[in-house]
């Protein structure tokens, strides 16, 4: 018994005393996300392939659930041992960290790829501090699709699903009275604020939404085209089902995948569950980009590389964020992701017929405004939250109270 | 004498560390907790004050006042109920009925599931598509209602319902214990008197279990203060925010919301309010009595 307890200590001993000899030799990246599920870690293990064959070594650091995986990130970081790199949203998250000098920035690198040249204006600002930039864009997720059963229209009696939310509401109406849930929708905070930014960006138009979301404009907030969209989100209050109150979004998409519930307002990650049941675009379901195919609401995930002295870190640092915006590795990893490539000039040819139509849209400055989280702080967003969710979730709220709350909000927090 | 000195040195001297980690761990992040309450901080802590301005917000925010709302609501009947529902429970077992370890242990075995899988089930009974709502429907009972968790109206008590069938069991052991504890010559001599069993219990006994009933209390109002991962479990604080509680407040803050100033505002207030209401009166269930018997 104690030469085997002592045999046994000797081997971990040896095995730790020779381990470290064999890593040294290649950069090694420590990347840190919250990409867990079946879809999500299938992409990012596209890049850990790519990494691993550039001649590095990838080490995976995943936490589930984003808010953990970003606490995850900043402890270490203001503990003095931050990862090689770690994965945000693309918008406001990372904005203290800029500030307090804990990010490297990476405008060297942009320059030397000519990044910046092929990516969407948009993101590359989101990605920047005064013109300088710090994050690096990977990837581009449409928030403002609509996907629709096609059975569900047809038993409804409708051959094509309504262009403007006028006549969306009365196509409802007539769906409800064919027995379906017109509306999918998961109630959580996040996801009712989803619905409501697509119909305040499609029935307001982009200058509207650009005046509340970015200019925290209050006459913006108390215009006539604010209340539109206000009432038409009112009038969709009646249109889920009983089983909707903090229901997931993946749980919400099996609703229309067994085609008992007309269409759900989501980002294009919808699309992963509609793949996994063996649904095709086109097919058995539709998408669109608001209800028009007009206006593209953009946002998507970077990732930031710490400041790091180590020049052994640097290095490897240097060669994931080219790894990572290679052609190549952009192609398979957003068609895994069911995301947009960030890059304007590679082969889209493999992507489906949905994401045809979004890359159409992201050609043009002019059919694309990002998402609520870019342009709000995450404080401002949560108020932005608490109001949406209180007239959702209250059928007597009137449109003033939410317009009221949207004034109060924007006043605490702006 | 001096022996006995020098022996209380050397237990005080041992004791120095733990008393410095209990107050550099406890003391030393309350106060931290409450500095940060004065600052500006959002993602992280910086050392901007802004005097009383996160407390502002903190009032000026509805989402608060529904929380401090519920947190009296479930307070109140959780407390209450469990304390009632705990207390008969033990009586009937005490009646040296049949099986009684069998259904001891089946009271009790709530208390071993964390909050986070009681509210997950809770959450399920309570779905209007696949819980008894529609297992009753389904029997024919079309007008049956009990979608708790989804109606903004009930969902509070939905919660306060997931809780009392978990902590109940846990008041019982507690009572039953105590029960046991009574002397036979009470209940013999409350025979000879002729009184009626209800009133024994009511007017000996209970007075009797006070000490324990104190600890009840005390445990569950604990589990009020910190209810979070019952609250996120069963309704996550909907539907809208008509179930937050304050802790769940906290911590959206805390980490979601990047709002650390905000988030310790609000522990600042919650730590005042429990000391405001739970201090005095654990001060004189405790002390005073140990005082008037001259132990201690």
């Amino acid at each position: 018994m104690k030469g085997l307890v002592r045999s046994i200590l000797a081997s971990a001993a040896i095995g730790v005393a020779v381990m470290p000899a064999a890593a040294q030799e290649k950069p090694r990246a420590e990347v840190m996300h919250w990409w867990t599920s079946g879809g999500e870690s299938a992409a990012i293990k596209t890049f850990a392939d790519a990494y691993n064959k550039a001649g590095g070594v990838w080490v995976d650091t995943a936490t589930a659930v984003g808010e953990n995986s970003r606490a995850a990130t900043i402890n270490r970081m203001i503990g003095g041992k931050p990862p090689t790199a770690a994965q945000f949203n693309t918008g406001k998250q990372f904005d203290d960290l800029v500030t307090q000098g804990l990010i490297r920035p990476i405008d060297d690198l942009a320059e030397k790829g000519g990044w910046k040249q092929v990516m969407p204006a948009s993101l590359v600002a989101a990605a920047s501090r005064d013109g300088e930039m710090y994050a690096l864009p990977i990837n581009i997720h449409g928030q403002n699709w609509i996907f629709y059963s096609k059975a569900a229209l047809k038993k409804a009696g409708l051959s094509e699903l309504p262009k403007t939310w006028e006549e969306m509401v009365p196509a409802m109406q007539k769906m409800k009275d064919a027995g379906l849930t017109p509306l999918a929708l998961g109630g959580q905070p996040w996801q009712e604020r989803s619905l409501f930014n697509a119909i305040l960006l499609q029935q307001g138009g982009k200058n509207l939404y650009m005046e509340v979301y970015q200019d925290k404009n209050e006459e913006a907030v108390r215009s006539e085209g604010f209340r539109k969209a206000v009432e038409t989100y009112g009038k969709l209050r009646q249109m889920v089902d009983p089983g909707s109150p903090g229901r997931s979004w993946n749980d919400t998409t099996a609703l229309l995948i067994k085609d008992e519930a007309g269409l759900q307002e989501m980002g294009d990650w919808v699309k992963g569950e509609f793949i996994n049941a063996g649904k095709k675009p086109g097919v058995d379901y539709g998408c669109t980009i608001g209800l028009d195919d007009s206006m593209l609401m953009v946002g998507g995930d970077v990732f930031v590389f710490p400041k790091i002295d180590d020049p052994q870190q640097k290095k490897a640092q240097d060669l994931l964020a080219e790894t990572m915006i290679s052609k190549d590795a952009q192609v398979a990893f957003n068609l895994a992701k069911g995301s947009m490539p960030i890059r304007k000039d590679v082969d889209t040819s493999a992507f489906d017929e949905c994401a045809q139509k979004g890359l159409k849209l992201l050609q043009s400055e002019d059919s694309q405004a990002p998402v609520f989280e870019i342009l709000v702080s995450a404080s401002l967003a949560g108020a932005v939250d608490d109001v949406i969710t209180q007239f959702w979730n209250n059928p007597s709220a009137s449109p003033d109270d939410m317009i009221e709350g949207f004034v109060n909000a924007f006043e605490l927090e702006g | 004498m001096a022996a006995q000195r020098k022996r209380l040195n050397t237990a005080t001297l041992v004791l120095l560390p733990f008393w410095a980690v209990v107050l550099a761990a406890y003391v030393g992040t309350m106060l931290w907790t409450v500095q940060i309450s004065f600052t500006a901080s959002k993602l992280l802590p910086v050392d901007e004050y802004v005097g009383f301005a996160q407390y502002e917000r903190l009032f000026g925010s509805t989402r608060w006042s529904v929380s401090m709302q519920n947190a009296v609501i479930f307070g109140v009947l959780f407390i209450g109920g469990a304390l009632v529902l705990g207390f008969l429970l033990a009586v009937v077992l005490d009646q040296r009925v049949r099986f009684e370890n069998t259904l001891r242990t089946v009271f009790l075995y709530p208390y071993a599931m964390s909050f986070i899988v009681t509210g997950l089930i809770w959450q399920w009974l309570m779905n209007p598509g696949l819980g008894i709502q529609k297992a009753v429907r389904d029997w024919g009972f079309t007008s049956f209602d009990f979608a708790w968790a989804v109606d903004r109206d009930m969902a509070i008590y939905a919660l306060v319902l997931a809780g009392l069938w978990q902590a109940s069991g846990l008041v019982m052991a507690l009572m039953l214990a105590g029960l046991r504890g009574v002397d036979e010559e009470i209940w013999k001599a409350s025979r000879i008197d002729g009184i009626p069993a209800w009133r024994v219990y009511l007017f000996v006994i209970v007075p009797m279990l006070r000490p324990l009933i104190v600890t009840a209390v005390v445990l569950l109002a604990i589990s009020v203060v910190k209810a979070f991962d019952l609250v996120v479990a069963l309704t996550n604080g909907g539907p809208g925010i008509s179930s937050d509680m304050p802790a769940k407040f906290v911590m959206d803050n805390l980490f979601t919301r990047q709002n650390i100033g905000l988030a310790t505002a609000a522990a600042t207030v919650m730590l005042i309010t429990v000391a405001a209401v739970l201090v005095p009166w654990i001060y004189t269930e405790y002390f005073r009595k140990a005082r008037v018997g001259g132990t201690a």
